[in-house]
């Protein structure tokens, strides 16, 4: 079943064993999504994603990649299929079982997708919001606990300082450092990224990506991310799930990924110059 | 002089093209003028009389009468607590009103009835609301705060409507992502991206219930309005001089204050 | 390791302060507004009954009353509204103009255009129509006067804050190039403010629609004289016909306000 996420690049301590490897592996069974009847964009997908380390998916704008990601937190809905973690069938729950389930699962977006006027601070608590009630949500009197986890997290991503600012006043990289934040605030068992760096620069993309592989590493997350750059995919994931029409058309190490992988997926040669 | 260089043909077109369109708008609007003041028998004569008569008019309004202030005050400060109570309960009935009428947020059978109820509140005149209300609970100024509170409800949940239903749905979704309760995203990720143009909305409401508390008083609603009916009846023109004073003077005050509270929830 | 206690404030103390204040105001004034205002609460027992009792009265509908006296007056009513929005929209053009700070940069003039404003929107059109009917006596001229001197103050203000955002480019390219004032009125800021200026005009209308028909509770012509005759004499039956003549009008004037704003502007 997962096993075949190997240990590259995946910096484990102690307790990084098979155990809660496990517990944090994702199985998805059969999924299929239909923006409109009778065009899948999901073509009953089964994949098997370790509990360790990033898994990259690549593929062609269009191919269902971001669809998939949505499907596992149901930001989108699925059609048919099962997606299993931590014993639970996500595709089926509704309601609070949803809302638990999705607080053990943090994201990502690719536009960051903060609240725009609130302070920095506001952001990242708002990872605690599947933990606190309406009325000290309101009040904003979240735990002594909470807001030092979260001065602790501006400290590693590099934006010390910053607590106070408003969300709007920052750079397309800080606020994409903030968005980082906000999903390890969760505590979560699991990392959705849906496209992370594709609103960025090249050098504030490897910047990000190295910035996600650390803190994940460090805090035992596994990530599945989109991504449509196959080298930063390359350099900072332990597995390649390749997507063409709506299929898994690659699953492996990134050492395993050739040039006719490429051609499969993305179609043409002109652009593997 | 020198001749300039000889243009290309294509330019000698007018470049200021006359549009029919708008000039046959302006030309309705003249001759709907004229018909219309014809209709209502609005006649040059009728106006110049009228002048003489305002002229003798504003004579009888000069100098304003400042003997009676304690009626004056009786009179706006019913019309005050009118307009404070009726926007503070129409603010707090507006955001649920307002959030079920939300078309990106609720489902239909809210947002339905919630838009239906909102176009009711909005389809009367304050005064003819007000009258409804003397029928139903008496002269005085409790008719006149519920014809308000409807009246509230009926601005401020609209436009609240309308402002949720222009947020980027992004920032809630991202919120929605993290696991937090329906209310938790309305508090963290709705709230924050309306709260201004909410704020904007209340006071404008608070000056419109200022400027309407003094007018449901002149069919029983309480307030300034019927001291101000009283005597215009009396010819006490004087006095109504004073109480006009009073009121502009209330509003002016209160446009300030609105400003100042829009700035603290800014 | 001992995380160090960081404080996190949502707001300044000089937020927290100025919204205290607003806060211990609004409730200051909201409980001494409850404590002073005059309730009888016989009349509040008894408003259920009395709410039954009035749509008793207005069903059945005196349907004849409206050709008798509602259609006649409905249209006096449409002409006060337009003809006073008409009237308001030329005269508040040149108010508006002198309130806005770039094209009159006389600040005097500025405020003493804002104070007129100000004053015409602080008085109802309802009082306006009072101050009418004194002058000119009751009728429809009354009327006319009150809805376009109410709604000079919202035109005026409306068209002043849309002239001072009208951006500087034009006006300063028609400027350098020697034209006079109103050629840089007429062709650089009039071609910017016309949209906001004709959808002020339509907002207006549409207001206006529904404050002509009560200005004939004081005898300033319209609908409201019909509505007062039914009110005086208690004819529930007949009042209701006018409100819901005054219903249908105002759901159609809504109609053709949306539908020019979305086809036109």
């Amino acid at each position: 079943m997962t096993a075949s996420g190997a240990t590259n690049g995946a910096a484990t301590n102690g307790s990084g064993q098979a155990g809660s490897a496990g517990t944090r592996s994702l199985s998805i069974r059969g999924l299929t999504k239909e923006y409109r009847r009778g065009t899948p964009v999901l073509k009953g997908i089964t994949l098997d994603v370790a509990g360790q380390g990033i898994t990259a998916i690549i593929g062609p704008s269009g191919t269902g990649k971001s669809t998939l990601i949505r499907c596992i937190n149901r930001l989108v809905e699925p059609t048919e299929g099962e997606i299993w973690f931590q014993g639970i069938d996500l595709a089926r729950l509704r309601g609070t079982a949803l809302r638990e389930a999705r607080r053990r699962i943090g994201m990502v977006f690719q536009e960051y997708n903060l609240v725009e006027r609130l302070s920095v601070m506001e952001n990242l608590l708002c990872g605690r919001l599947g933990y606190v009630s309406p009325v000290r949500a309101w009040l904003r009197r979240f735990a002594q606990a909470d807001i030092d986890r979260a001065f602790e997290l501006l400290d590693i991503v590099g934006l010390k300082g910053f607590a106070g600012q408003r969300a709007d006043a920052l750079s397309g990289g800080q606020r994409q450092r903030v968005g980082i934040a906000r999903a390890v605030m969760q505590r979560p068992d699991l990392l959705l990224a849906d496209e992370p760096t594709s609103s960025l620069d090249p050098k504030t993309s490897v910047e990000i990506m190295e910035l996600m592989a650390d803190l994940t590493a460090r805090n035992d997350i596994p990530v599945v991310l989109n991504i449509h750059n196959v080298e930063l995919a390359k350099r900072f994931a332990v597995r390649i799930v390749g997507m063409a029409g709506g299929h898994v058309v690659f699953d492996g190490p990134p050492g395993d990924l050739r040039d006719e992988h490429l051609k499969q997926i993305y179609g043409g040669e002109g652009w593997l110059e | 002089m020198n001749s300039a260089p000889a243009l290309p043909a294509a330019s000698r077109e007018n470049p200021f093209p006359v549009r029919w369109t708008t000039r046959a708008v302006w030309i309705g609007l003249g001759l709907y003028v004229i018909y219309a003041a014809a209709r209502l028998e609005l006649t040059w004569e009728r106006f110049v009389f009228g002048l003489g008569n305002g002229g003798r008019f504003l004579a009888r309004m000069v100098p304003p009468d400042f003997t009676k202030m304690d009626l004056l005050w009786k009179g706006l400060s019913e019309s005050l607590e009118i307009a404070v109570i009726a926007t503070v309960f129409g603010v707090i009935l507006s955001l649920p009103v307002g959030l079920a009428a939300s078309r990106n947020l609720m489902p239909v059978w809210a947002t339905w009835p919630a838009r239906a109820f909102i176009a009711l509140c909005r389809s009367f005149h304050p005064v003819i609301v007000a009258i409804l209300f003397v029928k139903a609970v008496g002269f005085g100024a409790i008719a006149g705060i519920l014809a308000l509170i409807v009246a509230s409800v009926g601005f401020i949940a609209k436009l609240f409507a309308e402002a949720i239903e222009e947020i980027s749905l992004k920032q809630v979704e991202a919120v929605r992502a993290t696991g937090a309760s329906f209310m938790n995203v309305i508090f963290m990720a709705v709230v924050p991206q309306v709260l201004a143009r909410f704020t904007g909305f209340a006071t404008y409401q608070l000056d419109s219930n200022l400027r309407n508390s003094t007018m449901v008083g002149i069919v029983g609603g309480g307030g300034i309005g019927s001291t101000l009916f009283t005597a215009f009846q009396k010819f006490d023109y004087d006095f109504v001089l004073t109480i006009l004073l009073a009121i502009i003077a209330i509003i002016f005050v209160g446009e300030i204050l609105a400003g100042w509270i829009r700035r603290t929830f800014q | 390791m001992i995380a160090d206690q960081r404080r996190w404030e949502r707001f300044t103390p000089q937020e927290r302060l100025l919204r205290f204040t607003f806060y211990l105001v609004a409730v200051a004034a909201f409980m001494v507004s409850v404590q002073t205002v005059d309730v009888i609460p016989e009349f509040l027992y008894d408003a259920p009954e009395q709410v039954v009792d009035l749509f008793a009265r207005m069903w059945p509908m005196d349907w004849k009353y409206y050709p008798k006296s509602v259609h006649e007056a409905l249209i006096e009513t449409l002409h006060i509204a337009s003809l006073g929005t008409i009237l308001s929209l030329a005269l508040a053009l040149p108010v508006g103009i002198l309130a806005a700070r770039n094209l009159v940069p006389v600040a005097a003039i500025n405020q003493l255009a804002k104070l007129i404003l100000v004053s015409s929107r602080s008085v109802n059109s309802l009082v306006w129509a009072l101050l009418f009917v004194a002058i000119f006596g009751p009728g429809a001229l009354a009327g006319t006067l009150a809805i376009a001197f109410r709604s000079i103050g919202f035109v005026g203000k409306l068209f002043g804050e849309a002239l001072e955002e009208a951006q500087r480019g034009p006006v300063e390219a028609l400027t350098a190039a020697g034209a006079p004032w109103p050629s840089v009125f007429l062709k650089a800021y009039w071609p910017q403010v016309q949209p906001a200026f004709w959808s002020i005009a339509l907002f207006r209308w549409d207001i206006n629609i529904r404050e002509s028909a009560v200005l004939g509770l004081v005898g300033a012509g319209g609908i409201g004289v019909a509505l007062d005759t039914a009110l005086t004499l208690l004819y529930w039956d007949q009042v209701a016909v006018v409100l819901l003549t005054i219903f249908a009008v105002v759901i159609l004037a809504e109609i053709i306000v949306t539908t020019i704003r979305s086809r036109i502007i």
